[in-house]
């Protein structure tokens, strides 16, 4: 039993990694720019088909490295063309605008590739586990966590250190006044959101290695990002991180004792902390959307 | 949206260019008596988007196919045959329901064809039978279509859950042990599988020694596989299907689990198995039919036909569709009329011809239950065969008389129009 | 506030244009190459895309787990008629109770959130609902929904109504439910109770500071619109003869927002034109290409560039001023 608990627990983290990293990009464009990006799946189901596509020519780690940079750079024309003329409009226009988005993106990838899932190869050696008694660390999923780990400290390098990081992290807080100090909100926006597409990209191709790859991977894959930004508070990259690992952990320990639930725990999750602490976990107070 | 979708008229086009050709070959004098007279229409309700896109397109590549052929070969009551294609989406039951009421009320159809998931094919049926509409259910297996829910209008191509239990059971016993663990969706279909695996492992003297229900849609079975396991049992039995097997086997095997416990399923699909890098393709399945059939008649023709209209091999799903809007045809040829009574009594235990069975014993309909009785396949999914597409070895073919159990097993009262 | 959309209600034309169309459109439905249900249904969701509009348009709050109530509305109308009591009104009367009464305890435990946070807890109340009817096989039929009962024709005691049977009828007696809803919502935005809400839309400090008690306006509000929105739901169940757990899922949610927005949500009758567009662009398009994702996809960016505030936005200040 302490064993199976164990074992339920190492897989949530696993699995919520990977929740945080898609909630990360959600979050970075949602804390900047205001849009509630839906079209995040499909972007991720793009990703994940451009690295498919790209395999034969440039192998399984010249993909890992090239599909998400084109991916952002799709990201980059969608902003540029479209996500940019919604900024201080309601952000309920964004979320018509991106759902518009996700069903072409989905239209799109299976009328290219097909409604048939395809068969998407990863290197032999990772698809091994490591031992057998700990059978569900592979080294794929091992890898796909260090993956995770790495973007997760690039990201907060980039937004500690790097200029346009701190500008991201000051127009989170304030966009008003940094756009009176002289920065050009437009471009960080646009960048930011390539930034957000680019993890949605990465994400995109760790999925393809590991589930199906089909036209609608990213769709179930939105909601349980939305509640990880949620429960760790909004406005908080540090929460999006523990709020994807919180909730990867609780379903993995409610399969073992109420399966049926194993779904539902991540909504009970975000309803408890919403009714005790209003602005998610690490969510700062007096920030209101 | 003031221009109609460009998409469409080319569908259209193809398919009416495809017609003219066909009459003009035959161009019998009752063809062209038959020009002025409203056509047949069969309307098709399956799905095209989500999960089961994938086999719903095959299914439906079958339907356009027969219908060519019907057509080519003077087409119902020597009518024009007209095929009508809604999406039923994969899992909204209101949307399937709805699309069902167009289909029969506005488009007025002969016959209503669908559906892959058997959740939106009872729906389907309860509306076909309130209206008195045949309706023919190319691929959706749960039992209660032909069995405790089944109409005199319903009839059914795909063999009924506790069949396929029952015709791969014997195998999993004899080769692979007696502890069963069940990953189920958890829907109609799933329900029932089980239920008919757990009854026919159990007469062999297998157990159940626990089960997971997931829904439709799962992405991550990680937990489940690591419940799977810690059940310790002789085989893991997949009854997730589409996309969801896909996920599901796609991880036992980087978990290693085909190494330390056998990997099986009731029913498989050529679809997910194209779906999987090869060394995932694994594990004990049945086939409901398969292209790769030598010697019997007929079959290499109708792969060859497909193969010309899509590059690729047909699936069960191919000649689900195909089989099921034949037997539309042959059920109002054969009854020399369109209503539904008299073509539901026509087919009672009406044997399908070789070219349309396209099976090595044949296949007819159940009297009484409107159930297609036909071969199914056990074997093995292979990572590579003798061509790209051969991915499922065949050990046995298990004719579906000795398997599909007696009408009363099956539960269906039905009760005639007066 | 100059901009009161309460006061663009009064021009009285639009409204009358609108109960023209709807009150005779069974008769040019087919004409037009339509179908009565399908009227049907654009009605329905009308009404649930209004009562979100309600909290949305008026009150300023938005609801992504409206469907929870929809959802309740139409199991409680399909499992009266299944297990209790073969009576159409009865079923309407038990589907709004059950979404009304969950709606006023949810309520009372969200209404100190705001924004996104609002949202969100509604969309975790929505989706627990939703798993409960999804795993509950037993009695709400799980994923394969609840079948095998079907709308009762209404008894009048000196005549009976075949709203079985009779399409037409069917859409009439769900016309005559809309308005009814549809005039309480109007009479009750007219009202000083709904001026109060729209000041909370438009200024939610200041009309604390006059001592309006938010937190019991927002209450009713939310109650009200759910309460409307499991009368959509059970009418829809009546409408399919059939219900099943999407009615609850959160994407069914996000179809009442996309409709209220699309239509546009600062205007009474947007939802309705939302609803109409959403509705019959889907079913014409699904049924000429199986690409009708795209379609549909491409028909929303092309509101959100061209129509800043909806379709009805643009119209109406079109032909208004």
């Amino acid at each position: 039993m302490t064993q199976l608990i164990l074992f339920n627990v190492f897989n949530g983290l696993i699995v919520g990694a990977f929740y945080a990293l898609m909630a990360l990009g959600l979050s970075l464009i949602l804390n900047l720019s205001g849009v509630i990006n839906f079209a995040h799946g499909g972007f991720l189901a793009i990703g994940g088909y451009l690295a498919y596509a790209l395999i034969p020519f440039v192998g399984f780690w010249g993909a890992l490295l090239i599909a998400p940079f084109l991916t952002a750079f799709l990201g980059l024309i969608v902003e540029r063309l479209l996500i940019r003329r919604l900024y201080g409009r309601d952000p309920l226009y964004s979320l018509l605008l991106t759902f518009g988005l996700a069903y072409i993106f989905e239209d799109s990838t299976r009328f290219i590739w097909g409604a048939q899932s395809v068969p998407f190869q990863v290197p032999d050696w990772l698809m091994q586990p490591l031992s057998s008694h700990y059978f569900f660390l592979t080294g794929y999923r091992l890898f796909m966590v260090l993956l995770v780990a790495a973007a997760v400290a690039a990201l907060f390098l980039i937004l500690t250190r790097s200029r346009l990081g701190i500008r991201i992290r000051a127009g989170t807080l304030d966009l008003e006044t940094v756009s009176v100090l002289g920065v050009n909100v437009r471009i960080l926006r646009t960048l930011n959101f390539g930034l957000g597409i680019y993890l949605a990209g990465l994400a995109g191709v760790l999925a393809a290695g590991m589930l199906g790859l089909s036209p609608t991977i990213g769709t179930s894959l939105i909601m349980p990002s939305f509640v990880a930004i949620i429960v760790g508070g909004l406005g908080s990259l540090p929460g999006t991180l523990l709020g994807g690992l919180l909730i990867g952990v609780a379903s993995g320990i409610t399969t073992v004792f109420a399966p049926s639930a194993t779904e539902a725990i991540i909504y009970v999750m975000m309803g408890l902390v919403l009714l005790i602490r209003p602005r998610g976990l690490l969510g700062e107070e007096g920030r209101v959307q | 949206m003031d221009r109609e979708p460009p998409q469409r008229s080319r569908r259209r086009t193809v398919l009416k260019a495809g017609l003219a050709v066909g009459a003009a070959q035959l161009a019998g004098p009752f063809i062209i008596s038959a020009r002025g007279e409203e056509p047949v229409k069969i309307g098709l309700d399956n799905p095209l988007t989500g999960t089961y896109a994938a086999v719903g397109k095959n299914e439906l590549i079958g339907c356009q196919y027969a219908v060519e052929q019907i057509n080519a070969k003077g087409g119902i009551l020597g009518r024009h045959v007209e095929l009508l294609v809604e999406d039923s989406t994969s899992g909204d039951s209101s949307t399937a329901v709805q699309k069902a009421r167009k289909l029969i009320d506005r488009d007025k159809v002969n016959f209503l064809v669908g559906n892959v998931n058997s959740a939106l094919a009872v729906a389907m049926a309860g509306v076909a039978y309130e209206k008195g509409v045949f309706m023919m259910d190319p691929g959706g297996h749960t039992d209660a279509i032909t069995g405790t829910g089944c109409h005199w209008n319903v009839f059914r191509i795909c063999n009924t859950t506790q069949t396929e239990a029952n015709a791969v059971a014997g195998t999993l016993v004899k080769d692979y042990g007696k502890k069963f663990y069940y990953i189920t969706p958890d829907y109609a279909f799933g329900h029932t599988l089980e239920a008919g695996m757990i009854k026919a492992v159990a007469a062999l003297g297998g157990t159940r020694v626990g089960g997971a229900l997931t829904p439709l849609g799962t992405t991550d079975f990680s937990s489940y596989l690591i419940a799977a396991e810690a059940a310790k049992p002789d085989v893991i039995i997949f009854l997730v299907q589409g996309d969801d097997q896909v996920n599901a086997l796609k991880q036992a095997v980087q978990f290693g689990l085909e190494k330390r416990v056998h990997l099986a399923g009731a029913q498989g699909e050529l679809e997910p198995l194209e779906g999987l890098p090869p060394e995932a393709r694994i594990g004990t399945w049945v086939f409901e039919w398969y292209w790769n059939q030598p010697g019997v008649p007929h079959v290499a023709e109708f792969v060859a036909a497909i193969k010309k209209k899509t590059g690729r091999v047909p699936t069960a799903r191919t000649w689900f569709g195909f089989a099921g809007t034949w037997s539309c045809a042959l059920a109002a040829n054969g009854a020399k009329s369109l209503e539904a009574v008299k073509m539901a009594k026509f087919l009672q235990g009406y044997h399908l011809p070789p070219e349309v069975a396209l099976m090595p014993d044949g296949a007819y309909f159940r009297a009484g239950q409107n159930q297609l009785i036909g071969d199914l396949y056990v074997g093995n999914a292979q990572a590579h065969g003798s061509a790209p597409d051969d991915l499922f070895k065949v050990t046995k073919v298990v004719k579906g008389t000795d398997v599909a159990g007696t009408l009363e097993e099956t539960g269906c009262k039905m009760t005639w129009p007066a | 506030m100059k901009r009161l959309p309460v006061n663009r209600l009064s021009s009285r034309t639009f409204s009358v244009i609108i109960w023209i169309v709807l009150l005779t459109l069974p008769i040019w439905m087919r004409a037009v190459g339509s179908y009565t249900e399908l009227g049907t249904q654009v009605v329905v969701l009308a009404l649930a895309a209004m009562a979100l509009n309600f909290l949305l348009g008026f009150t300023g709050t938005l609801s992504f787990g409206h469907a929870a109530y929809f959802g309740l509305g139409a199991y409680g109308a399909a499992m009266t008629i299944k297990y209790l009591v073969p009576s159409t009104p009865l079923a309407i009367v038990v589907g709004m109770a059950a979404g009304t009464i969950a709606a006023m305890i949810i309520g009372a435990l969200i209404v100190k959130l705001r924004g996104v946070y609002f949202a969100m807890v509604t969309i975790a109340f929505g989706q627990v609902f939703y798993f409960i009817t999804f795993r509950w096989n037993t009695v709400t039929g799980g994923d394969d929904g609840l079948s095998g009962w079907h709308r009762i024709p209404l008894d009048l005691g000196f005549t009976s109504i075949d709203i079985e049977h009779d399409g037409k009828a069917f859409y009439y007696f769900v016309l005559l439910c809309f308005a009814l809803c549809v005039g309480v919502m109007a009479f009750l935005l007219r009202s000083p109770f709904g001026r109060t809400l729209l000041a909370i839309r438009e200024n939610e400090r200041r009309a604390r500071f006059l001592g309006i008690p938010i937190e019991r306006h927002l209450w009713l509000s939310f109650v009200i619109s759910c309460l409307f929105a499991s009368v959509a739901g059970a009418l829809y169940a009546l409408l399919n003869n059939f219900t099943d757990p999407r009615a609850l899922y959160w994407g069914q949610s996000g179809n009442f927002v996309i409709m209220a927005v699309l239509g546009g949500m600062r205007s009474f009758w947007g939802p309705l034109i939302g609803a109409a567009i959403f509705v019959v662009l889907q079913d014409y398009v699904s049924s000429h290409t199986e690409n009708w994702m795209s379609f549909v996809g491409l028909f929303f960016v092309l509101v959100v560039l061209f129509f800043p505030r909806g379709v009805l936005g643009i119209i109406r200040r079109r032909t208004m001023r």
